[in-house]
């Protein structure tokens, strides 16, 4: 491997999203994802042919066919041959890969993106296909099932109850009021019960999208963006699959990873967390020490658009924009997968002192 | 723009998996309507039971019977079962801590109501009267206020084990192939065949995807190529694939239609195997009602050039 300067500084200097909507099937993903592609690379001036290394997340399952991210690639260019790397992840886990990538020193400019297509599937079901095989799956809990159960403990543990999770809907729908690419905004009405405890309102909407954000390394990133959103710690945890072994009124993963990523340090004045399900906000707050001074989903966040292996990467996108906007001077950014927030990412980005 | 073509996709897969020593024991032991558990380092008893210590990642096998009667620790209520649940009626999904357990089982629980549950609440296994060694052996849940009964001694140790099990997954999907895709396979219906033209390097793709995968950019300039075109590569297929009705050997080649910047692939017919060539010249054969060329033929006419083709191969 080659070494590295180790305090190569890597930032944000670019994110592009699409609008995300509730079915976008007169296009194929790669028709969605171009022009997403092509706008954040004109946000830099950069060609694809300067791009270093790509690296992209996405799901065979929700396309519902093998290698579907091939054809994806054929939006970035792949010819003549680039330095490209996939994850069967969110997004976000494909910017941790270009991070480290940036860090070895073997590229100075990275073009992240994702994109999901819920529509074309019964996404609650699709979802349940990451579950335990042996134990789990066979039983078929949808993700509003298995978050269900985790809003409910909340409930028993008295850290929440139906109208604090029905404020944190209204909450996140009237930000992303602000929000050109959301699906689902301003006033939504709470709803019928889904998966009792949680109603409509308390779920994210299904719908396609995708989204893209280009990193860069030192002064490459000083001359391609005004303000970089430096990227000074990023972390991901696991915690086990079996979910009755885990305490579901807890994320020690996100904690962890917050604390490996420097969150703690010092106070940030931004927080984006992916919490589809708004029970899960309120184990992020409490993970993550946020109190009511801190901007949290200042985008709506993932109740207000939910594009399936996109949103983690928005989160890191919007809070990364909001620096480059001087919005935000020390932003956190959260990602999560699997079933009750099995699977988080942390990272915190700063601009440079005003 | 014409509607976009849209179609029923069916994903469907018997996963054969192989089970480790703790989990045949497990699901051997819900076919004998017992369950057992497993000890990890720091004691706990862990239901269901994995391999691995999820503390320290030692492997471990000390397998422990435990009641069939259990606790609730926390509940959701799902009017709606959705298809492969464990009951067609409504229920409550619960975790269910099982006296002698120290973690929480997923499973259904089948009450007459949201107001019928709640944590904390007393439940027993209620066994399905087929058992094979899944976690399916537990038909659900159910209210119960009595005695845990006494247990039966299994140790885990077990005539004819369960060593694996098949686990059917089926995903339905509606599948639409976007514009492009779409107006190249309506094009097809009326035997003509499109291609896109990127608009940097004029490259006519076919069958097209909406971009130039040399470019990055989109294509939307449509092209019509063909019928006609010429044999670039070809092999000769002398396996007989299943439930394929084509005698072998036959050849099978990248085609070159007029006036597309690539080959498609395609079968060739109409002349001896042995006598195909780069440079044939050929064309499509359709038959009533395909939606699309059952194969190619010769069309007589001189072999085309190689300099014609060369950059196509």
């Amino acid at each position: 491997m080659t070494s590295a300067p180790r305090d190569r500084e890597i930032a944000v200097v670019a994110f592009a999203q699409t609008a995300h909507r509730r079915t976008s099937e007169e296009l194929s993903e790669v028709e969605m994802l171009m022009p997403v592609l092509h706008e954040v690379l004109d946000r830099t001036g950069l060609k694809t042919a300067d791009i270093d290394f790509t690296c992209s997340g996405s799901s065979d399952y929700l396309a519902g066919r093998a290698f579907s991210f091939t054809l994806a690639l054929d939006g970035v260019g792949a010819w003549p041959p680039i330095s490209e790397s996939h994850v069967e992840m969110d997004g976000a886990w494909a910017l941790y890969e270009a991070w480290t990538k940036l860090l070895t020193g073997d590229a100075d400019t990275a073009l992240v993106y994702s994109y999901g297509k819920s529509s074309p599937g019964p996404v609650r079901d699709v979802l349940t296909r990451q579950l335990d095989p042996y134990y789990v799956a066979p039983l078929w809990p949808d993700s509003v099932a298995l978050a269900a159960l985790q809003a409910q403990a909340l409930i028993d543990a008295g850290d929440t109850d139906e109208p604090a999770l029905a404020a944190v809907a209204t909450r996140n729908r009237e930000a992303a009021s602000a929000n050109p690419h959301a699906q689902l905004k301003g006033a939504v009405a709470q709803g019928d019960y889904l998966v009792r405890p949680l109603r409509t309102g308390d779920c994210p909407p299904i719908g396609d999208g995708a989204a893209a954000v280009i990193l860069a390394a030192g002064d490459r990133a000083r001359e391609l963006c005004a303000r970089p959103a430096w990227i000074r710690g990023i972390d991901h945890r696991i915690e086990a699959h079996g979910l009755g072994v885990r305490d579901l009124t807890d994320s020690p993963s996100t904690r962890l990873a917050a604390e490996r990523a420097g969150a703690f340090e010092r106070p940030v004045d931004t927080a984006e967390l992916h919490a589809p399900f708004t029970a899960q906000e309120i184990v992020l707050r409490k993970a993550l020490r946020l109190d009511d001074g801190v901007h949290v989903n200042p985008s709506g966040g993932a109740l207000a658009a939910n594009p399936i292996m996109a949103a983690g990467l928005i989160r890191l996108g919007e809070a990364a924009a909001r620096i480059h906007r001087g919005e935000s001077d020390r932003a956190l950014a959260h990602a999560t997968s699997g079933p009750c927030l099995q699977q988080n990412l942390v990272a915190v980005l700063e601009g440079e002192p005003r | 723009m014409p509607e976009v073509l849209k179609a029923p996709l069916v994903v469907e897969f018997p996963f054969t998996r192989s089970l480790g020593p703790v989990q045949s024991a497990f699901l051997t032991g819900l076919r004998e309507r017992v369950v057992l558990g497993v000890r990890a380092s720091d004691g706990r008893v862990l239901v269901p039971p994995v391999e691995y210590d999820p503390v320290t990642a030692e492997e471990i096998r000390d397998l422990v019977e435990i009641a069939p009667t259990g606790t609730v620790t926390t509940w959701a209520w799902n009017h709606a079962p959705r298809r492969g649940q464990p009951l067609t009626t409504p229920f409550a999904w619960a975790l269910v801590r099982l006296d002698g357990a120290d973690t929480a089982l997923l499973h259904a629980l089948d009450a007459p109501g949201p107001d019928a549950v709640r944590t904390g609440m007393r439940v027993r296994v209620r066994w399905a009267e087929e058992r094979t060694g899944a976690i399916t052996d537990i038909a659900c849940f159910e209210p119960y206020d009595g005695e845990a009964p006494r247990l039966t001694g299994a140790t885990g140790e077990f005539e004819d084990p369960v060593t694996g099990i098949v686990a059917a997954a089926r995903l339905d999907y509606t599948y639409s192939p976007g514009r492009a895709q779409t107006a190249y396979i309506d094009a097809l219906g009326g035997r003509r065949t499109v291609g896109e033209r990127c608009p940097s390097c004029r490259k006519v793709y076919v069958p097209p995807r909406g971009a130039c995968p040399t470019c990055g950019v989109a294509t939307d300039e449509q092209v019509e190529v063909g019928p006609r075109g010429t044999v670039t590569t070809f092999c000769i297929v002398n396996i007989k694939a299943k439930n394929l009705d084509i005698e072998v050997p036959y050849v099978y080649a990248h085609i070159a239609l007029d006036g597309a910047g690539l080959a498609l692939h395609g079968r060739i017919g109409g002349i001896p195997y042995d006598e195909v060539r780069m440079g044939l010249r050929v064309e499509p054969v359709w038959t009533e009602g395909a939606r699309y060329p059952d194969h190619y033929r010769p069309t007589g006419e001189p072999d085309a050039d190689y300099d014609t083709y060369k950059e196509l191969l």
